[in-house]
């Protein structure tokens, strides 16, 4: 049970799935302090005031106190206040498309859901990649998302926010990871008959480390270009991650456009 | 000829939805030749088919309702079980082509043609019985809806024997649901079903809205209204402005599917998102338009058998009133992760979360009718406390999530799919199911059977715990919604947790169909002469069961609020001498509403089919149906005095 909760999203590899988790406690504990109060009297009231309870007073006209309909409009309203506080300022601070502060700069990362897989394209190193996302730890990541075609949710659980991948529009989601580890990526918006085998793997590495991938990636193997990506396009499952030594210039921008088919 | 329509949009190669085919013809056609055998076919037409009588409307809807449990309920054990295979590179037994259309049969059944016509069926039976009146506004009306949300049915489940359903999910989000993506007749079955029965539903909310705000038993003010009528008010003013909304936006698709535009495409200027936001300017107000009525549906059973008034029945209605008013302003919290900023964000996750205030009023409330009662547990109370302890856990993870970052690693989730099944059984089924066997002694004249009546509410409440507390786990592991398999091994134990409390609840079924069959069986012994078996307040229990066609032989005076206990504990009037009796009129039973069902039916199957002269036959049809209907004349029936009075004396020493 225990390796069950690390993979989800109570075990935050990152800043912003962290403080999404606090959020979650916090909030969760707040409501239990009355959540189990009222399931408690529930069961105690109906219990002791049952029919053949001789020592409870029958009060068949008590429909009304002025006291008590204060203290139950003030209970829920109270909580409200506090949970509304903590919405409203984590919506601010946890709004995807604001940037995490860092030293690091942030490196961009363009994404686009084709069905059924997912491609991800680094546009100042000019390399592209599926199924199979790289990246470094403790570098904020500034992913532009987009679909081509169906929408889908782009989502690493344990990274934190999720974001539509919605055709014709760019979404912006800053994410990172904080430690090392290989961190299950979905789509979490059903799209459709390959749905359930839309993922990757998202691969968090030391810098170091990345700067060694990137070098051994780029120039190697296939390139991305309008021809690839008509390939990739097709409806479809792809057996293993791919990557992809150069990019031509502008597949995301006709992506995002439906410019190529 | 029959445009798209050949032989290949038979299942013959699917065993499951083709023997399923097989065995349902097999059922009907058992029915069909049962009632031609015992020679029902005249009773059935003349006193259900075209019956204009609300309570039998309400009888009806609520049959259609649980003969579609049993539908949408089958679903339900196919993706459970189909989950509890599925783990690591199992593929189970289950082909996404047949999973997808699985689930999103089972949330449009669930929905539309269970959880609706459950409590439209409640409000029609119990609503002009507590108002005190003879019928609602409409009458015809009220069978037209009834007749064009069973032809709403009858399409969708055409879709298992005759091509297939939307795999789409049950709202049908473009772009997938678009032409481009989703070619076959399947989201057209989905779109013309829905555009049929959601017609019925609008006139339905018309109808309710007109009886509750005209129709009242002299001296019944606002303030005397029993608090169901309050509820189903609120709900019915929540159809009329939240239906049109998805009627108009399932016609910009049909648009888009049928004639090239461009309202939702990826291309062209479309965009999807349009959509997203107008099913849920419905989607969200439907939340309460089931709930609201459940909440009324509590209000009078913990009333009732605490043997108290509702404790702060102000406070109620305008917590009623409030969240009627508060649910159209939420309704983005559907879809936080669209990506729409922080201010938008942070706004409707506020103002859902201030539903949560009239909300808990009404909780504690209840608490408060409890205190100082005498508590019978009787089945409808049970239901009740079980909805209590259960309903206050998924308003607890609906607030949970109404937190935008909360939502962003929550959205979609098995988390999500927990919490609203928690409010949907927890809330609106197991109100159903109060409402159900609390006025079914009225409906009927007879009890139904305490210890099977509890052992199904044991059973489904035990089995909504072990079937769906494990996907709040999930959910929090990581796990999406409608896989169809995942990959996780270590999620298999808790899938399997979960068919079992499937199980467990289909046990809950089971034991509910046989109470009633037991309780049919042995009704001469739980016959209930009063009309009043659980010492009721409301007027509906101040007449005899089940009730005469014209339900009060003299309008009831309304002294206050809760009239009948109110009259019972003044002495009755019995002891006054017999009233003047005299005539009155009924609406004349009419076949209008299933002659127009039966057009709408071939108009809706006509156009998912592209067959284009049956669909104007079907429209011409339904004109002409209309038109005649129009130009009646005598559509009243007149009961004599003497009948009403002989009924009365009748009742006065039975």
């Amino acid at each position: 049970m225990q390796s069950l909760w690390k993979s989800g999203v109570l075990d935050p590899q990152g800043p912003v799935g962290a403080a999404q988790r606090l959020i979650l406690f916090d909030a969760t504990a707040i409501m239990l302090a009355i959540v189990i109060p009222v399931i408690v009297l529930t069961l105690a009231i109906a219990w002791w005031f049952r029919a053949g309870n001789a020592r409870a007073q029958y009060r068949p006209d008590w429909e009304y106190s002025g006291p008590v309909e204060l203290v139950v409009w003030s209970i829920p309203a109270l909580v409200v206040m506090f949970l509304g506080g903590i919405a409203w300022v984590g919506s601010h601070r946890l709004d995807p498309s604001r940037p995490l502060a860092s030293e690091a700069a942030p490196i961009d990362i363009q994404v686009v859901s084709l069905d059924w897989k997912w491609l991800f394209i680094y546009p100042e190193q000019g390399i592209a990649s599926v199924n199979r996302l790289v990246v470094p730890t403790g570098t904020p990541l500034r992913f532009a998302i987009t679909s081509a075609g169906v929408m889908n949710s782009f989502f690493v659980p344990q990274l934190g926010s999720q974001i539509y991948a919605m055709s014709g529009m760019a979404t912006r989601l800053y994410l990172q990871a904080d430690n090392p580890g290989q961190y299950q990526g979905i789509s979490a918006q059903f799209s459709g008959e390959g749905f359930s085998d839309m993922r990757f793997i998202v691969e968090a590495v030391p810098p170091a480390q990345f700067a060694t991938w990137l070098a051994s990636t780029q120039g190697s193997g296939e390139k991305l270009d309008v021809a690839t990506y008509g390939k990739l396009g097709r409806p479809g499952l792809v057996d293993k991650p791919m990557t992809f030594g150069s990019v031509a210039p502008g597949v995301f921008e006709s992506a995002i456009r439906n410019a190529i088919q | 000829m029959f445009g798209k329509l050949t032989w290949d949009a038979i299942p013959f190669n699917q065993p499951i939805p083709f023997a399923t085919s097989l065995g349902v013809i097999a059922v009907i056609g058992a029915i069909v030749l049962l009632v031609l055998w015992k020679g029902w076919t005249r009773y059935l037409w003349d006193e259900w088919i075209t019956s204009v009588d609300h309570k039998r409307l309400g009888v009806m809807y609520a049959l259609l309702a649980l003969v579609m449990l049993v539908r949408g309920f089958t679903d339900a054990m196919m993706m459970r079980s189909q989950l509890a295979l599925a783990a690591g590179g199992a593929e189970g037994y289950l082909p996404p082509e047949h999973y997808n259309q699985i689930f999103s049969a089972h949330g449009t059944i669930m929905i539309f043609f269970v959880a609706m016509p459950f409590v439209i069926g409640l409000m029609n039976f119990a609503i002009p019985l507590q108002l005190g009146i003879r019928d609602v506004a409409f009458p015809v009306l009220n069978s037209v809806s009834f007749w064009l949300t069973a032809s709403g049915v009858l399409l969708v489940n055409l879709s298992l024997f005759i091509g297939s359903f939307a795999r789409t999910g049950w709202l049908v989000y473009p772009p997938l649901s678009e032409l481009a993506y989703s070619p076959d007749v399947g989201v057209d079955y989905y779109l013309w079903a829905l555009q049929i029965s959601g017609v019925g539903t609008l006139l339905t909310g018309i109808n309710f809205t007109t009886t509750i705000l005209k129709l009242r038993a002299p001296g019944m003010g606002y303030g005397r209204m029993p608090v169901f009528c309050w509820t189903a008010l609120a709900s019915n003013l929540l159809i009329i402005a939240a239906f049109p909304i998805l009627t108009a936006t399932f016609a910009m698709l049909l648009l888009d599917r049928y004639l090239g535009f461009h309202f939702f495409t990826t291309d062209a200027g479309g965009h999807a998102m349009m959509y997203i936001n107008l099913i849920w300017a419905w989607g969200h107000p439907e939340v309460y338009i089931l709930v609201l009525p459940a909440f009324g549906v509590f209000s009078e059973v913990i009333a009732t058998f605490s043997g108290k008034p509702l404790f702060g029945y102000r406070s109620m209605v305008a917590a009623t009133m409030g969240i009627c008013v508060l649910s159209f302003m939420v309704w983005l919290h559907h879809f936080f992760t669209m990506g729409a900023g922080a201010d938008v964000n942070a706004f409707f996750g506020v103002m859902t979360m201030i539903i949560a205030v009239p909300t808990g009023v009404k909780v504690f409330n209840w608490l408060f009718t409890l205190y100082g009662g005498r508590v019978r547990f009787s089945s409808p109370l049970m239901w009740a406390l079980g909805f209590m302890c259960t309903f206050v856990i998924g308003g607890m993870t609906g607030v949970l999530l109404s937190i935008p970052p909360a939502d962003f690693v929550l959205h979609n989730s098995l988390f999500l799919v927990a919490h609203f099944h928690n409010v949907i059984i927890g809330g609106v089924l197991f109100g159903a199911f109060a409402g159900y066997v609390y006025w079914f002694p009225k409906a009927f004249g007879f009890t139904l059977d305490e210890r099977l009546g509890k052992a199904a509410f044991w059973c489904w409440l035990v089995g909504f715990y072990l079937a769906f507390m494990p996907l709040y786990a999930l959910g929090l592991m990581g796990a999406t919604r409608r896989m169809q398999h995942y990959h996780e091994t270590g999620w298999q134990p808790l899938m399997i947790v979960a068919l079992a409390g499937a199980l467990v609840i289909l046990l809950g079924i089971v034991l509910t169909g046989l109470q009633l069959y037991v309780s049919i069986r042995t009704r001469a012994a739980r016959i209930d002469r009063t009309g009043d078996p659980w010492n009721g307040r409301t007027l509906e229990w101040s007449i005899a069961s089940p009730p005469p066609p014209w339900n009060f032989s003299t309008l009831p005076q309304v002294q206050g609020a809760d009239a009948y206990w109110g009259m019972k504990q003044a002495g009755r009037e019995a002891a006054a001498q017999e009233p003047e009796w005299q005539d009155i009129h009924l609406p004349r039973s009419t076949p209008v509403g299933v002659v127009l069902a039966f057009f709408a039916t071939f108009a809706g199957f006509a156009m998912i089919w592209h067959i284009w002269w049956l669909a104007i036959v079907g429209i011409a049809g339904l004109t002409v149906t209309a038109l005649a209907h129009a130009w009646r004349v005598d559509s009243e029936i007149t009961v004599p005095a003497r009948d009403i009075a002989e009924h009365e004396r009748r009742r006065q020493r039975p």
